[in-house]
């Protein structure tokens, strides 16, 4: 194999027989070998076990038992639970941890015979939007290494975007796979809150955190959430619908589809070389067929308050259980049990989740609980609410990922509150629970990727990830590859 | 906004040690982000119901049936300190 | 009366008879290995969730109609942080601003009386695991297989005004959580927990700060525990000190409560909806069903036993004190010959002889060697005056299930009283003949000689006499 296929192209080379999957992962985990050390994309890599799904990947296509992932290596966020593998949610509170079990999705891939390519550096336990929190060391944009690739999913965008994975999973937060994507030029989807199931996903706010798929295309993005969505009896929060023909629906074109573009999207902090870019976007949207719908979400301005509310709160509780007892790190020295959790959780977590623990126990304390943790929820609900009303008048919602192109390493580090505000366009789709999609539609300064967010209503995963497949039809900005890494 | 004294108490709460060094760098980043929360506390919320999911759906039963094995020695692989099949911690007092 | 009042409210743990674990599938049998029945979802490991077990609800609901308490029909779990190693998550999942009863009460007898004691709510919730702190090499080990399992936490308003009625209370609670099958309230196992709030004031006053006294898992530890507390916040007070609100623990070799090891400052919980859970939806038609399985009450029969039956309000508790001991009265009365006397009588047998015997041989009810219907035709047998009460308890060790055995018994064994007036007149006047001495006793009236003489015509006939026919007689002759 000499050329780095999207996934369904190279779905279509296993099952046709033009490739084998030990090839295929071969290929893969050479280039990885050669490239990902600067990227510092991956964090495990066990060539021998993917070789070994590898082969029974192949065994099962020979059968004639194969579906559109059997033999594709697929690279995941170390932040899913995979039974003998090293699952580190890039912290050093789990940097030995062996994973006793499978997430649901890992057995849903599995399922599909597809093979675990390796796990993908991350912010720690997911709370970052620049790769720079993680244990293991930040990873770099494949475009520009001076660059962040975004985050927490920093990793598997990189590892995507440089072509050392066909595709890879992820998890999304407050944005966590799309601003990724759009930092890295790939596409990148999180699905309806409910969709993917969360067990085996290590939680960092519950009611937030969704698993969805980085790829090349809304096509790969099709073929990747039909085997991550499905009911989970083990997750109380994941939803029983019938299963969705993402890939079947792909070719149903953007003619008449309403595009609402909120007024509030457009102020002085987004940066001209990215409003250009998705102004231009619109447009070819347009050109296919669709219509630009004005719309207004009044309450804009509060989701990244309110998120910084719910977040911590709920990480604070969920991060209560690494405490050196039954799993993960444990301080070497230590006096009594109450100096024994104090050391573990003050040396195993670093200090953006320390930060955020914080804030989340004090917006939970007695006395805060009202103003802070109650409050957000209710500005939550009208966020929603403003979502909703949306919806009356389009389709489907469009405008930035992110209000610049991807920032240096370092730029922002000084000050978190600055990163927190950058989330302004995707922080709002998880508290609403609704489905959100980055794809790539141009470059901005220094050549860094521009991403084009795509909101949908409720459950209507297939409807974008068609108006994602037309506009890639009609562009090749989803072909551009950085350089060195073609 | 948060003193020292208070940063002491939740990071007592919250079971993660601080030393004096780092009371003094969390008090501006603390407040800096508490700062920044303020923006939603202010917003009349009067009978709006609070969210605490996506979703109004109700909670799925589970049969009240034993379906886990005992798979002691896997779990137990990852501790940090077993004996007798007990997981080790400093003494507990009442 | 003193000028003090003790005020008490109970709080109640009820481990609940589920198979498997509130949140995961894990069994809660009691005794095994440890960590043996610790799952994923049990030892908190990275990425596990909760799913609530239906058995768990059901009998939530059975608790709230048992109590006449109502049934939300939204509730909602929340988490209670905090740290301990027995918690594995850090949190318990518990419920908080919305349980799933509200209200209610339970009534039981005291002494002679009826009282009720009202509840406030019940919740469910997951227990924590166990800590041993045995010596491991200055460790404790921390055994999981206990951690998920289903607690009701039943929580009463400071209605006890006594030790006494505390326990009483206890006990009623005991008796309603296994005769509705929803725990088997094994204390020793810790399916049963109790802790008291106890404070105490000058009659008319505002309530006093109160005391918790925690894990109380014997009723006779529960009344030295609150005796004890109370008597020490009264001498505390009147020293002029005043009652920290804190959490004790009661030393029985001592006799005494003293303060638990406390944390430095006050515990916050940080209570908030719990994420994983979605809102416990429970419909009216699911209630109504469960409702229709129910049993009767104990105080449903106490209450007909104490209307139909005229029995005392004691032995009418004391009958439903379990629901094997109601069920097997009530078998008795059913195969009994009909008689106004039968009743009552059966209540003194089964409450006296029978459960002397059970006692002695270490068995409940549920498994009584003598079948209702034998009973039943024993206790006709003495109604009847065929035999006497003497002769029948002699009996009661040798039956079984054959009913049959009864009359066979005292046909073989020639127990038959002698009821015949005519025999008995003779033999009282042959005794009142014999014996001038003692009838000159009782007409100077010395009444120990009438017993004497009733002794003596026993003894004439060889114990055979129907002793209540005997009195009568032999009055009926004396007093002529």
């Amino acid at each position: 194999m000499n050329d780095n296929p999207p996934l369904a192209e190279l779905s279509r080379r296993l099952r046709t027989r033009k490739v084998s999957s030990v090839e295929a992962t071969r290929h893969y985990l050479d280039r990885i070998a050669r490239l990902a050390g600067p990227l510092n994309a991956f964090l495990t890599v066990d060539a021998e076990k993917s070789l070994a799904q590898a082969r029974a990947a192949d065994e099962r296509i020979a059968r004639g038992e194969a579906s559109p992932l059997t033999g594709v290596p697929i690279a995941h966020k170390d932040l899913f639970c995979a039974s003998g593998w090293r699952t580190t949610c890039g912290s050093r509170m789990l940097e030995n941890f062996v994973a006793p079990y499978d997430a649901h999705v890992i057995e849903q891939f599995d399922r599909a015979g597809a093979v675990l390519l390796g796990k993908t550096n991350m912010d720690e336990f997911a709370m970052g939007s620049s790769n720079e929190n993680s244990f293991f060391g930040p990873v770099r944009n494949p475009w520009d290494a001076a660059a962040v690739p975004g985050g927490s999913s920093g990793g598997s965008a990189a590892a995507v975007a440089a072509r050392l994975a066909p595709a890879a999973t992820g998890t999304d937060t407050g944005g966590s796979i799309r601003q990724p994507a759009s930092f890295t030029g790939i596409s990148g989807l999180k699905p309806t809150y409910g969709r993917v199931s969360r067990y085996g996903m290590v939680a960092f706010a519950s009611s937030l955190d969704q698993g969805g798929p980085l790829a090349q295309s809304a096509e790969d993005l099709a073929l990747m959430l039909g085997v991550m969505a499905g009911f989970d009896a083990r997750d109380s929060t994941s939803v029983d619908r019938p299963k969705d023909d993402y890939a079947a629906r792909l070719g149903a074109g953007v003619k008449g589809l309403r595009i609402g573009v909120p007024r509030e999207y457009f102020t002085q902090d987004l940066a001209a070389d990215v409003a250009g870019p998705i102004r231009e976007a619109i447009r070819e949207l347009v050109r296919l067929g669709a219509r630009e719908v004005p719309v207004s979400l009044p309450n804009q301005h509060l989701a990244v308050p309110v998120y910084y509310v719910i977040a911590p709160a709920e990480a604070s509780s969920n991060l209560s259980r690494y405490d050196g007892v039954r799993y993960g790190y444990r301080a070497p020295e230590y006096g009594d049990l109450a100096d024994m959790y104090a050391k573990t959780r003050a040396q195993g977590f670093g200090a953006e989740v320390k930060r955020r623990i914080l804030v989340g126990t004090y917006v939970l304390s007695h006395g805060y609980y009202d103003a802070y943790y109650l409050q957000a929820q209710r500005v939550r609900r009208l966020i929603a609410r403003d979502f909703a009303a949306a919806f009356e008048a389009c389709d489907v919602i469009a405008g930035p990922a992110a209000p610049s192109v991807a920032f240096d390493l370092g730029a922002r580090t000084q000050d978190p509150v600055q990163m927190y505000l950058d989330d302004l366009y995707t922080i709002p789709i998880n508290l609403a629970g609704l489905p959100g999609m980055s794809i790539p539609c141009g470059f901005g300064a220094r050549g860094r990727p521009v991403g084009l967010q795509v909101v949908g209503n409720y459950w209507d995963e297939a409807r974008m990830l068609a108006l994602g497949h037309a506009f890639q039809q009609a562009t090749d900005w989803h072909k551009r590859v950085p350089p060195g890494y073609g | 906004m948060l003193s020292p004294a208070e940063i002491r108490r939740i990071a007592r709460l919250a079971r993660i040690e601080v030393d004096d060094a780092q009371v003094a760098a969390l008090g501006p980043e603390l407040n800096a982000i508490l700062g920044m929360v303020e923006a939603m506390q202010a917003i009349d919320t009067a009978g709006v119901e609070p969210m605490s999911h996506p979703q109004a759906f109700a909670q799925r039963l589970r049969e009240d049936a034993v379906s886990e094995p005992d798979r002691r020695a896997e779990y137990q692989s990852v501790a940090p300190q077993v004996e007798d099949g007990l997981f080790l911690v400093p003494k507990v007092l009442e | 009366m003193s000028p003090w009042e003790i005020v008490i409210g109970l709080e109640t743990h009820a481990q609940l008879t589920t198979a498997s674990k509130i949140f995961s599938g894990a069994s809660t049998a009691f005794g095994a290995p440890p960590n043996t029945q610790a799952s994923a979802v049990d030892l908190a490991l990275p990425g596990t969730l909760p799913v609530l077990n239906r058995g768990a609800v059901e009998r939530a609901i059975r608790f709230g109609l048992a109590v006449g308490g109502e049934i939300a029909p939204a509730s909602v779990f929340a988490r209670k942080n905090y740290f301990y190693p027995d918690l594995p998550k850090g949190y318990q999942i518990s419920q908080y601003e919305l349980p799933v009863v509200a209200g209610g009460e339970v009534a039981f007898v005291l002494g002679d009386e009826e009282r009720r004691v009202r509840l406030t709510r019940a919740h469910l919730e997951e227990d924590a695991g166990k800590s041993l702190h045995e010596d491991f090499h200055g460790m404790s080990g921390i055994d999981l297989n206990r951690a998920g399992t289903p607690l009701l936490e039943i929580v009463s308003e400071p209605d006890m005004r006594s030790a006494a009625e505390a326990v009483a209370y206890a006990r009623a609670l005991h008796a309603l959580v296994r005769w509705i099958g929803i725990c088997d309230g094994n204390m020793q196992e810790g399916s049963f927990r109790c802790d008291a709030n106890v404070s105490v004031r000058r009659r008319g006053e505002p309530l006093g700060t109160r005391c918790e006294i925690k894990n109380l898992n014997s009723f006779r530890f529960m009344e030295r525990a609150i005796e004890y507390e109370a008597r020490r916040q009264v001498e505390l007070i009147e020293d002029g000190g005043k009652v920290v609100q804190e959490t004790r623990l009661f030393d029985p070799d001592r006799g005494e409560t003293r303060p638990m090891r406390s944390k430095e400052d006050a515990q916050d919980y940080r209570y908030f909806p719990d994420p994983d859970l979605l809102p416990l939806e429970i419909a009216r038609a699911w209630v109504d069903e469960v409702a229709a399985s129910m049993p009767t009450l104990p105080s449903e029969r106490r209450a007909r036993y104490r209307d139909a039956f005229a029995l005392p309000a004691y032995d009418a508790a004391l009958l439903s004190e379990s629901r094997e001991k109601s069920d097997y009265f009530e078998a008795v009365l059913a195969a009994a010959p009909p008689g106004e006397r039968l009743p009552r009588l059966a209540a003194n047998w089964v409450n006296g002889e029978v459960a002397a015997l059970l006692n002695d041989r270490a068995l409940d009810f549920g498994r009584c060697p003598i079948a209702p219907a034998t009973l039943a035709r024993l206790l006709g047998r003495v109604d009847d005056g065929t035999i006497s009460a003497k002769a029948a308890k002699d009996l009661l060790g040798e039956l079984g299930a054959d009913a049959s055995r009864v009359d066979a018994l005292i046909a073989s064994r020639g127990l038959e009283q002698i009821s015949d007036t005519g025999a008995l007149e003779a033999a009282v006047d042959q005794v009142i003949a014999a014996q001038p001495r003692y009838v000159e006793d009782y007409r100077s009236g010395k009444e120990k000689a009438f017993n004497a003489l009733v002794g003596q015509v026993m003894k004439a006939t060889q114990g055979k006499a129907n002793p209540q026919e005997v009195s009568r007689l032999l009055r009926a002759r004396l007093d002529a």
